[in-house]
């Protein structure tokens, strides 16, 4: 029972932490919440729905297929990420700290809109990515579905951690997050590494998603409002800004949730209030969350 | 625009044309609309509410809608008690103003974006407690009240009854605001807001104005709810999600934070389009409503940052 509640945790703490990387890392460049966020994540399934119905015929099913399909979602993902920056976005930079929060709220409208009205209304069956079996464990269950949501969530923070730490583009995303005007003062174009950013956010909010769809089964037009908030909180549970915190914060509250739900009476009813009011304690005692500094570097 | 605000007159004249409006609406085939204004009115009430925390001492709330929800509850279980409902609406201002005053005892410390997660957590924890307090508050079933029709002096339809009644706690609430920013008080939020460490150094006590802007903001939302539950008979948790706070805050920043007038046709805009489109377009077009909501929060925005009708004091704070 523990290890299956630990593995369940695992799982939805990997989805979390993927989102909420998507939050930290837009924050930590421009301070801003990226409010269309868990929209980006809904087209990310949306479009690995598309694509699983046209991939088969290109590159086959199982991994390869699979691969494919995450690729190019993520690809997908980030580059309507970027649309958005450059569109609702940049045009209210440095004006005032709200309106863009505004505008991305508008957009996050739009994107739900567009969807419910041209896609569909209704839940869509999300399709097995590969024939699902499971392993017994220490008398857990884990299907093979919980290994790969895992496996891919744990390798792309691995790739994010590579690339922002060992990549000179990374060390320009740093600089920026350090401070934005001193890194264009050292030929770093702020404009693009901001778009980068988006870009990478993007690509792994759209990783979330699809993980999410194949985690629950079946996708809808507003799938990613409640994930999307509650990534949000994770990212400020670890600090926002740091991308440690993030994957940390993820993984607490993907916690929180099945132990609440397995362990207290009523847990399920009362799995948010709790993951609530852990945050909020945690803030009080740590004003700026986990592992988040004032001034120190935060991406 | 900003010319005709400027004469003394303006806002009564406005007042006096919304408060006819109801008795003309009939006989212009435009019933539909007095509701609509009712609710307009309703968010009126919201987004000068949330304009104190945000406006005047610029403070992100994201769970405001939940002081809606526990001004409706109060009314709603009050008026079961057998409390009279003028009562029940006082107790509902004063159970937000308390509950309100001890959350920002607890979370002012925190900052910016920190803070605003930390009021969208209570926003959750208030509506979820609400729809699994069975006992308190029937859960999702929701809970159901006795009529109150005081003004059917005026005319037999609660809708128009309602309308009046929420336009003259708009009036007053505007009233009380406009004072409330040309006084000691409202100058002391204004210097906060430019700047703290100066407005501190200057013997402003910052914490404990920041906590006065916190808290009257809830007397409004509690207001609002109180009538929302008697005008609807009606309270379930459904009508406080989170999405509603986001509406507020929209309505706040799209009109021009810190400014009245603007505040009020924010919320005329935002609440009344959707209905609006619903009422004129053919069916066709219901559907693309929330489509044209969202794009016009992006457009004002990218065309009017500073809101629709900012006050002069906030526009100079952003162009400097």
């Amino acid at each position: 029972m523990l290890i299956q509640q630990v593995v369940n945790g695992l799982t939805l703490g990997a989805i979390y932490s993927l989102i909420a990387l998507g939050y930290t890392l837009v924050y930590g460049i421009l301070t801003m919440i990226n409010f269309a966020h868990s929209e980006v994540l809904m087209l990310g399934a949306f479009m690995a729905l598309g694509l699983a119905a046209l991939l088969p015929a290109v590159f086959g099913t199982g991994l390869i297929g699979l691969a494919g399909m995450f690729i190019l979602s993520m690809a997908g993902a980030g580059v309507i990420n970027v649309i958005i920056e450059r569109f609702a976005y940049r045009p209210l930079r440095n004006i005032s700290r709200l309106a863009p929060l505004i505008s991305a709220i508008g957009v996050s409208i739009i994107l739900q809109n567009g969807v419910f009205l041209w896609i569909s209304t209704q839940s869509l069956r999300f399709p097995e990515p590969v024939a699902i079996g499971s392993v017994e464990v220490l008398g857990a269950t884990i299907s093979t579905l919980q290994v790969i949501i895992l496996a891919s969530a744990l390798i792309l923070m691995g790739l994010l951690h590579f690339f922002v730490e060992h990549s000179k583009l990374g060390k320009a995303m740093r600089a920026c997050s350090d401070d934005i005007d001193t890194a264009g003062l050292m030929g770093i174009n702020p404009d693009y590494i901001i778009a980068l950013t988006f870009f990478v956010g993007g690509a792994l909010g759209g990783a979330a998603g699809v993980l999410y769809g194949m985690n629950y089964g079946s996708i809808k037009y507003n799938l990613g409002f409640l994930p999307g908030a509650k990534a949000f909180t994770a990212a400020v549970l670890g600090g926002i800004g740091n991308i440690r915190g993030a994957v940390l914060g993820g993984f607490i509250l993907g916690f929180l949730e099945v132990f609440a739900s397995g362990y207290i009476p009523n847990g399920a009813q009362w799995r948010d209030v709790i993951a609530f009011t852990v945050l909020i304690i945690v803030l009080l005692v740590r004003p700026s969350g986990l592992l988040g500094e004032k001034i120190a570097e935060k991406v | 625009m900003r010319q005709l605000l400027r004469y003394r007159w303006t806002p009564w004249a406005v007042l006096a044309l919304a408060a006819i409006f109801p008795f003309i609406a009939g006989t212009i085939g435009a019933s539909y609309l007095v509701r609509v204004g009712g609710v307009i009115g309703l968010f009126m009430l919201l987004g000068l509410g949330l304009n104190f925390t945000l406006g005047y001492a610029g403070l992100f709330d994201l769970g405001f809608i939940a002081f809606y929800a526990i001004g409706a509850y109060t009314t709603a279980i009050a008026m079961r008690a057998g409390v009279p409902a003028p009562l029940a609406l006082v107790l509902a201002v004063l159970v937000t103003l308390f509950v309100r005053a001890l959350l920002g005892l607890t979370i002012l410390r925190l900052r910016g974006d920190y803070l605003a997660v930390v009021t969208m957590g209570f926003g959750e924890i208030a509506r979820l407690s609400i729809n699994n307090l069975d006992a308190l508050t029937n859960g999702p079933k929701g809970l159901q009240l006795a009529p109150w029709r005081p003004l059917s002096f005026l005319s037999a339809d609660p809708n128009i009854q309602y309308y009046l009644m929420i336009l003259f706690a708009v009036g007053l609430g505007a009233i009380a605001s406009s004072r409330l920013e040309d006084s000691r008080v409202g100058r002391a939020w204004i210097a906060i807001r430019e700047d703290e460490i100066a407005a501190r150094l200057s013997g402003i006590p910052v914490r404990q104005y920041k906590l006065l802007a916190f808290t009257l903001s809830a007397a409004y939302a509690g207001l609002a709810g109180g009538l929302f539950a008697q005008w609807e008979q009606f309270v379930t948790p459904e009508s406080f999600v989170f999405w509603e706070s986001i509406l507020v805050v929209s309505i706040v920043v799209l009109g021009g934070m810190g400014s009245i007038p603007g505040v009020l046709v924010g919320a005329l805009v935002l609440v009344g389009f959707p209905p609006l489109m619903q009422w004129k377009l053919s069916a066709d077009w219901i559907n693309y409503r929330y489509l044209f909501f969202g794009l016009i929060l992006v457009l004002v925005t990218l065309f009017r940052p500073q809101g629709i009708l900012p006050s002069s004091r906030r526009e100079a704070e952003l162009t400097s």
